[in-house]
């Protein structure tokens, strides 16, 4: 009886109790999964365009946040920092297709995704070899006040990574619907052959998928780096992407946003009400756990595509 | 020439059956068997035990497990970390409440403990599959950590944390915990994993492999067949578990002495293993133990390698160039070969069969 109360009932007296305080779990929720979404936005694109599961992601946010603040260490402005970053990404992507992918056509996935977990130690391996592996403060001038809406407490720099998440998602979704690289991109994404057969270049498609996940990368690095600092365990924050990938269905980028949203929620709210019932450190396993009893229901994901199987 | 079937007759069913049919692989085997059991004990010294040969046997039988579930079922996991740890606890809270309980039944039981956590985590993968399984085998790789490092109970409410694998004897010989002799840890890690690796290589040919196999291939088609995939999936599931479990209880008690949960993380086990499999061959146990080899030496030559041939720089930057040239390698082995040492014996053997004639 008492199980069942610490676990059922007190969890939600204790919503029912200060709502504000709800709302304001809820809200860093919200925040936190846009973070999550930004890494898991990166996975997406990969996965779409090349059928790749690129568990590298989380390096290639690490990489990239190293790359920036290596540069800004040595005194080169923030923007021109960024925009060297974003070279050094489109030629990382190039290497990657010209020395792995494009040897690797035709493998099972698995195959693929076992090389991209290569290719993760090669990115951790260089990112600390050039630019050092201690912690680094990012600074790029965004405040990080805390204020008060209605009663409730927000952090200026949260509302700044929703803004940016919401600019970057809108900027790529008139890019792959609007643009003739976008309509190509998503043709690839359908069907290899068929993109091929009508002449849609593959290789280049795969350097500019790749360049475009390297750019989501930057922008994820400048979030969580300005949060954080810049470190190691940036690389872990794949880890934490996955449940929103599998949450949301892997070919979605709506799925990669509603799914870090909800995961965010989900992963705050369970920690601050069932956290001590558990005895709390709960957030490693939780939204694993919550992804998984999902896709018990919906073994696609959110918005995956439909498995259809045929013999 | 050397290698070739012809001329072998058999003359009894049980002769057509068995396990390796050619005259070769039968001395094969026997000589690999005579240099594990008698020449390598022969030459090898402390080092060589507790730094490459029983990490690398713990890790072959593990990867036999993860390759009877992923390279046979077809069922990709990541909880490889999580099914080791429940074995290696089992066994701790087995032969602390046990102490008379001979170490060899525990491993087994925790084997069967294993076993039944496998499969309550192989249910979901009658519903879900390919990489969406794989994440939600994560889901049973924080869990499983989590409660251990959560629940008291599991190591005995020791104020580290941490299982220490206690003094226990096979035969009146010392095999686990800090005063046991290396070479007879040695031996009781290279029996488990011959009498595992026959068993699955007897298990991979029968009904049970090919239900596997046919599952792998196309599950549809499969259970279309008559084949039932709930059974199936967590037969695979359960088998793969209790090799894993009985290699997570090997790697405490006989390699690491003492541990916490952090030994079965992902990054430590679950990682490496699958590429073990991935290197050695998907679907064979003999690919199994060579992608144990290739993983657990690699390391080990590239950290030795640089000062034998006189290079020295700092720890730190050596890591990290480790780091690199191992994922290059993995990232070119897969290029060059994807199918994993298994192929290129296979292709061997095809040579020899040939030889010294090109076609």
């Amino acid at each position: 009886m008492e199980v069942l109360n610490t676990f059922l009932i007190a969890p939600f007296l204790d919503m029912a109790d200060s709502p504000i305080f709800l709302l304001e779990v809820v809200i860093g929720g919200l925040m936190a999964g846009v973070m999550y979404s930004l890494v898991a936005l990166g996975f997406v694109l990969i996965y779409k365009a090349s059928g790749v599961f690129n568990y590298a992601q989380g390096a290639m946010v690490l990489f990239a946040a190293l790359t920036l603040v290596g540069l800004m260490e040595r005194h080169v402005p923030l923007i021109l920092a960024i925009i060297l970053t974003m070279a050094v990404m489109i030629g990382v992507a190039y290497l990657i297709e010209r020395f792995m992918l494009r040897k690797l056509v035709n493998q099972a996935q698995i195959i693929l995704f076992m090389a991209t977990i290569g290719l993760n130690f090669v990115f951790e391996g260089t990112g600390q070899i050039a630019w050092g592996s201690n912690v680094k403060k990012l600074d790029i001038g965004i405040p990080d006040n805390s204020f008060e809406i209605g009663g409730i407490l927000m952090s200026s720099f949260d509302l700044f990574a929703a803004v940016t998440a919401a600019i970057l998602v809108a900027v790529l979704a008139v890019f792959f619907q609007k643009t003739a690289v976008g309509r190509a991109l998503r043709a690839v994404a359908d069907d290899h052959q068929a993109a091929l057969s009508v002449g849609i270049p593959l290789k280049t498609i795969w350097v500019i998928v790749w360049s475009v996940a390297g750019f989501v990368a930057l922008v994820a690095g400048i979030m969580w780096g300005g949060k954080a600092g810049v470190q190691f365990s940036l690389v872990l924050i794949a880890l934490k992407a996955l449940p929103v990938l599998i949450l949301g269905g892997f070919e979605s980028v709506p799925g990669a946003i509603i799914g870090g949203l909800l995961i965010g929620v989900f992963e705050k709210v369970s920690e601050v009400y069932w956290g001590p019932a558990f005895g709390g450190a709960i957030e490693g396993w939780f939204a694993y756990m919550a992804a998984l009893v999902f896709l018990m229901f919906r073994p696609q994901g959110l918005f995956g595509e439909k498995i259809i199987e045929r013999v | 020439m050397f290698y070739r079937e012809a001329g072998q007759f058999k003359s009894t069913y049980q002769s057509d059956q068995a396990i390796f049919p050619i005259a070769q692989d039968r001395w094969f085997i026997a000589l690999v068997l005579v240099v594990a059991y008698v020449g390598i004990p022969l030459i090898a010294n402390e080092y060589w035990y507790q730094a490459v040969l029983i990490p690398f046997y713990v890790l072959a039988l593990a990867a036999i497990g993860l390759n009877i579930l992923t390279g046979y079922a077809g069922q990709v996991s990541l909880g490889t970390g999580a099914f080791m740890a429940v074995g290696a606890y089992a066994t701790y809270k087995l032969s602390t409440a046990f102490p008379e309980l001979n170490i060899v039944i525990v491993f087994i039981m925790s084997g069967f403990f294993t076993a039944a956590v496998g499969m309550i985590f192989g249910v979901p993968s009658l519903r879900i599959k390919g990489f969406y399984l794989a994440v939600a085998t994560l889901a049973a790789q924080f869990f499983v950590l989590w409660v251990f490092n959560k629940v008291g109970w599991f190591y005995n409410f020791s104020p580290s944390g941490t299982i220490t694998a206690p003094p226990r004897e096979v035969f009146g010989v010392l095999v686990t915990g800090p005063r046991a002799e290396p070479i007879a840890r040695y031996y009781v890690v290279l029996t488990f994993l011959v009498v595992f690796a026959l068993a699955a290589k007897n298990m991979a040919r029968g009904h049970i492999g090919r239900a596997w196999m046919a599952i792998r291939d196309m599950d549809i088609a499969a259970e279309i067949i008559g084949i039932r995939p709930l059974h199936t999936k967590i037969l695979a599931f359960a088998i793969s578990s209790f090799y894993c479990g009985v290699a997570g209880a090997l790697y405490i008690f006989c390699w690491l002495g003492s541990a916490e949960t952090e030994a079965f993380d992902i990054l430590n086990i679950s990682f490496p293993v699958l590429f073990m499999i991935i290197i050695g061959g998907l679907g064979s146990v003999l690919g199994s133990i060579l992608g144990a080899g290739f993983i657990t030496l690699l390391p080990i030559f590239l950290t030795n390698a640089p000062p034998m041939i006189g290079i020295h720089m700092g720890t730190e930057l050596q890591k990290h160039i480790e780091e690199i040239i191992f994922g290059v390698m993995i990232i070119y082995f897969l290029i060059v070969e994807p199918a994993g040492f298994n192929r290129l014996w296979q292709i061997a053997k095809e040579k020899l069969r040939m030889w010294p004639f090109p076609y």
